[in-house]
């Protein structure tokens, strides 16, 4: 398993929950990490069931969320599912803004999420 | 853009790499906390200044280090001033496609100058493209949670 610097992943009941070390995800050097991160673990681990719980994300850029969007590529590419949960109100005014909140399906909570798969 | 009494003002000149601005950025953020600007329009603040920074490191000097971007915060009892300047050819800010087109919202880039122009209460480059002077109301767009000076 490779080493993660910007994602803490676990298993609940099959799902793979990560969450993110970072609480501004602006820096490009870091959400390039970021995306590698992420895409190994569809790619390389084969997880099919994604939960990304934003709690500790207080401001994200858009270079991030398009890391977002090429993970849910391939999270389909791949036949699996990824909900987004805890997005916290200014953040999703950005998934708002950009219409992302009609390509991602973004759930309250952990549990919501968790109970979608 | 508008005539103000700026008390706080910061310039610099940074090299192309996308940490160099963080210091002044928090600055700024930290001077509209002061002056008691509440949490959203420094979110908004915050976020836009990141995109036009990271737009003039990456999309305008190319991250060539031998370019610079310079750039000036203002800070005026209801108003932000931000300008920014990169050394790139410039580009046409019209000839960026709508990330919110349907044939476009799968596209992994494209959505900064956006999100700019929805935070920041008015934004302006000049004819080359290579210099952005954006401002931020207090308060605006129309928000109740901001209208009022936040208790210290």
């Amino acid at each position: 398993m490779a080493e993660r610097h910007r994602l803490e992943v676990s298993e609940v009941g099959g799902v793979t929950v990560i969450r993110f070390t970072d609480k501004k995800i602006l820096d490009e050097a870091n959400i390039q990490e970021l995306g590698q991160e992420l895409f190994g673990l569809v790619e390389e681990e084969n997880r099919k069931s994604l939960c990304l719980n934003f709690t500790n994300v207080d401001l994200l850029s858009s270079a991030a969320l398009g890391k977002l969007i090429t993970l849910d590529k391939k999270v389909k590419a791949h036949g699996g599912k990824l909900k987004l949960c805890n997005i916290r109100p200014q953040i999703y005014q950005v998934f708002v803004i950009t219409r992302l909140h009609k390509l991602f399906d973004i759930k309250n909570d952990e549990a919501e999420a968790l109970a979608a798969f | 853009m508008t005539q103000e009494q700026w008390f706080w003002t910061s310039s610099a000149r940074i090299p192309s790499e996308t940490q160099a601005g963080y210091p002044f950025v928090q600055q700024l953020l930290d001077q509209m906390k002061q002056n008691q600007w509440c949490e959203r329009d420094i979110f908004g603040v915050h976020l836009a200044v990141e995109e036009a920074l990271v737009n003039a490191i990456k999309h305008g000097n190319g991250y060539d280090a031998d370019k610079l971007v310079e750039f000036t915060f203002q800070l005026s009892d209801d108003c932000v001033r931000v300008a920014i300047t990169d050394e790139g050819a410039g580009f046409a800010p019209g000839d960026v496609p709508d990330p919110t087109d349907d044939d476009n919202l799968e596209l992994p880039s494209g959505r900064g100058i956006m999100l700019m122009r929805n935070f920041m209460s008015n934004i302006e480059y000049n004819d080359r493209g290579n210099h952005v002077v954006m401002e931020k109301r207090r308060g605006q767009p129309d928000d109740e949670q901001c209208n009022s000076k936040t208790s210290a």
